[in-house]
């Protein structure tokens, strides 16, 4: 690990590489566990990239960051943070970072996990933190399968997409999760893709500057799991795909940003911010009240 | 504010008295899902947490209340949950990680019937092997088998300065009869209550690298950049999939409970010396086993009795040193414990079963006293 130095720039406090030739972003992953797992042209890694660019924006320091990740690809993320990071069970990122925040409001949290773990097996408890619209900011990687354990069908897995476990083409519909998000309670809901690496970064600056439950789709590619399957191509071919399908729309009607194989295009954008009581808010309040009896 | 300790003597059920017992101990954090006959310990919960400035908060199933629960471990609070039967086994998943992260925890399970749905309203002990064998893979941890409403209290209590010395969970296996029955209770003054906490890092100590059964743990929000991981993992908390690796982590963790069994592991013992039929029981049949013994005694029967208050890790020790001709072993359960005490046992034993839905009755275990005497 490069040895660093504190600069102030601006509003925040920068990590500089004290190494000529090191890359800034040496001190915030933990370089010696690096070769990572990933795939070449998967979209995880450009997408950790933005998460780790916007720690280092951020004004909260790196010591009150915490990174929760669940099972899978994504899930490996936790790992590669150099701050406090937690690799749970599958599923169980949230209600881990739920209990964590709570017992320690001054720490913030980012759940940074697939679409497997946090919308089929932890789908129940997706919704109901953004119901009780705790501190959290979710970052979700949708590669539309899963990827770790060979490409099966998930429940984001458009119809009639190849899988490893829909050989003749998917019978359901998936999740169009900034709709489920929005309706669920999120407030600040937005959708981007790996590519869209800038966007993606204000994006995630911007949810750990709200108060309450936040949620980031980040489509991705999956050469393996996905793009071969689906004549996509490489992560490269993907990429391009996304650029000449994206449409930015933050006023898009979300009921109609449902993702689907095919001509239609991919909307992309900031499409909720809003504000509502956030559970830490209401706790203080209720605790006044216990401590008073 | 409200004490966190209600010194002096009370009449409570044996839900109210964990509470205490846990609060006294110093959590501060309940995440739970509501479960007959487990849910009068949420609901004082959430009465008595926020008082004392802890957090009681209510989630939506039972692997979620075992994640938060461990979520706020690592957030630097004292945890439980509590619950029963179905969600006992939903939470098996994170009790794994609580054991494979060195977590503290405690969990309560007010036992009722099983399997399935079973007898949500009646009392069993049938948890017991789960207790140890719930969550996949090779694993140790503490469980305690209250018998009263003031070892509810008593046992709660110890178990959160297990978990935090260990760094492990420890269960507290209650059940529908001790957790709802109503006894006098006795809550020791604040300054007779001895606390306690996790070995905090030291930097110094971490760096010369010195080998440890139970490391020190640091919390989220310290500075430490921690890395946490149900995978196998290196001593830096890193996931290293091989076998050595496997080996020493699963040693260590073993070791660290089984190799200090003479602090963790309790029992009562009442007439051993000279006893020929010794009555091996625990929980709520410890008081029906107490029972049958002082009749067989008075019908001049040589009989003692040994009550286990630590179930797991096993007293096998204590059972091998036994110099009876016969033991006995009453379950409410088809026998579970009984095959533990036969594995370390030095003479015949025989089981006193039951499926189930009410307390095992004394005069069962007097009639299976009185049968072995006679074959004898």
């Amino acid at each position: 690990m490069a040895e660093t130095t504190m600069t102030r720039s601006g509003k925040g406090a920068i990590r500089l590489p004290s190494r000529p030739g090191a890359h800034p972003e040496d001190t915030l992953l933990r370089a010696e566990r690096l070769p990572h797992i990933w795939c070449p042209g998967c979209g995880i890694g450009p997408a950790l990239g933005a998460y780790v660019e916007a720690l280092q924006e951020s004004e909260v320091p790196l010591k009150q960051q915490v990174i929760v990740s669940g099972i899978g690809c994504t899930g490996r993320s936790a790992g590669y943070v150099n701050i406090d990071s937690f690799h749970t069970t599958h599923g169980r990122a949230i209600p881990f970072a739920t209990g964590m925040k709570i017992a320690n409001p001054d720490l913030k949290i980012t759940v940074f996990s697939g679409d497997g773990d946090l919308f089929a097996i932890g789908g129940n408890h997706f919704i109901h933190a953004a119901r009780r619209n705790i501190d959290l900011n979710v970052i979700c990687i949708n590669n539309f399968n899963y990827g770790m354990t060979g490409g099966q069908l998930g429940p984001t897995t458009p119809p009639e997409a190849l899988t490893s476990t829909s050989p003749y083409g998917h019978e359901e519909e998936s999740f169009n999760l900034p709709y489920l998000a929005a309706c669920a309670g999120a407030v600040f809901v937005a959708r981007w893709t790996s590519l869209h690496f800038l966007q993606l970064k204000r994006a995630i600056r911007h949810a750990m500057q709200k108060e309450g439950f936040t949620f980031i789709e980040v489509l991705s590619p999956c050469p393996p799991g996905f793009g071969g399957p689906n004549s996509l191509g490489e992560g490269l071919d993907q990429m391009r795909w996304y650029k000449e399908k994206a449409t930015i729309n933050p006023q898009a009607n979300l009921e109609t940003i449902g993702l689907e194989l095919g001509d239609a295009k991919i909307v992309l954008g900031d499409f909720v911010d809003r504000e509502r009581p956030s559970y830490l808010a209401r706790q203080q309040l209720l605790a006044q009240r216990a401590r008073g009896n | 504010m409200s004490k966190a300790v209600l010194t002096g003597e009370f009449f409570l059920s044996g839900g109210a008295a964990c509470v205490e017992g846990a609060i006294a101990a110093g959590c501060r954090f309940y995440a739970g899902y509501p479960i007959t006959p487990s849910s009068e310990i949420a609901e004082r919960m959430s009465r008595r947490l926020p008082q004392v400035g802890g957090h009681y908060l209510q989630m939506e199933d039972e692997p979620g209340s075992l994640a938060a629960v461990l979520g706020a471990s690592w957030g630097h609070c004292q945890v439980m949950t509590a619950t029963s039967g179905p969600g006992f086994s939903l939470m098996q998943e994170n009790l794994g990680l609580a054991v494979m992260t060195e977590t503290p925890c405690v969990i309560v399970d007010v036992q009722r019937g099983g399997p399935s749905t079973g007898l949500p309203t009646l009392t069993s002990q049938a948890d017991m092997m789960q207790a140890k064998w719930g969550s996949h893979g090779d694993y140790e941890l503490i469980a305690y088998a209250p018998q009263s409403p003031q070892e509810m209290f008593d046992l709660t209590f110890k178990a959160f300065n297990m978990a935090e010395k260990f760094r492990t969970p420890v269960l507290v296996m209650s059940d529908k009869i001790v957790s709802q029955m109503v006894e006098r209770v006795l809550i020791p003054a604040e300054k007779q209550i001895k606390r306690v906490e996790r070995r905090r890092p030291d930097r110094a100590a971490q760096a010369n690298g010195a080998e440890v059964l139970v490391p020190p743990m640091a919390c989220a929000g310290e500075g430490f950049a921690i890395h946490v991981t149900g995978l196998t993992h290196d001593e830096r908390g890193y996931p290293a999939i091989n076998v050595e690796t496997q080996q020493r982590l699963i040693g260590r963790l073993r070791g660290k409970i089984l190799q200090n069994g003479a602090e963790i592991i309790e029992y009562e013992e009442r007439d051993l010396e000279g006893a020929r039929i010794v009555v091996v029981a625990y929980g709520s049949t410890a008081r029906s086993a107490l029972l049958a013994c002082r009749l067989a005694r008075q019908r001049g029967l040589e009989v003692g009795l040994l009550r286990l208050i630590t179930v797991w890790p096993f007293p096998a020790e204590r059972i091998k040193a036994l110099r009876a001709e016969a033991l006995i072993v009453p379950e409410c359960n088809q026998g579970q414990m009984v095959r533990e005490v036969e594995r370390f046992a030095t003479c015949p034993v025989r089981p006193v079963s039951q499926a189930g839905g009410e307390l095992l009755a004394p005069e069962s275990i007097l009639k299976a006293i009185e049968e072995v005497a006679q074959i004898g």
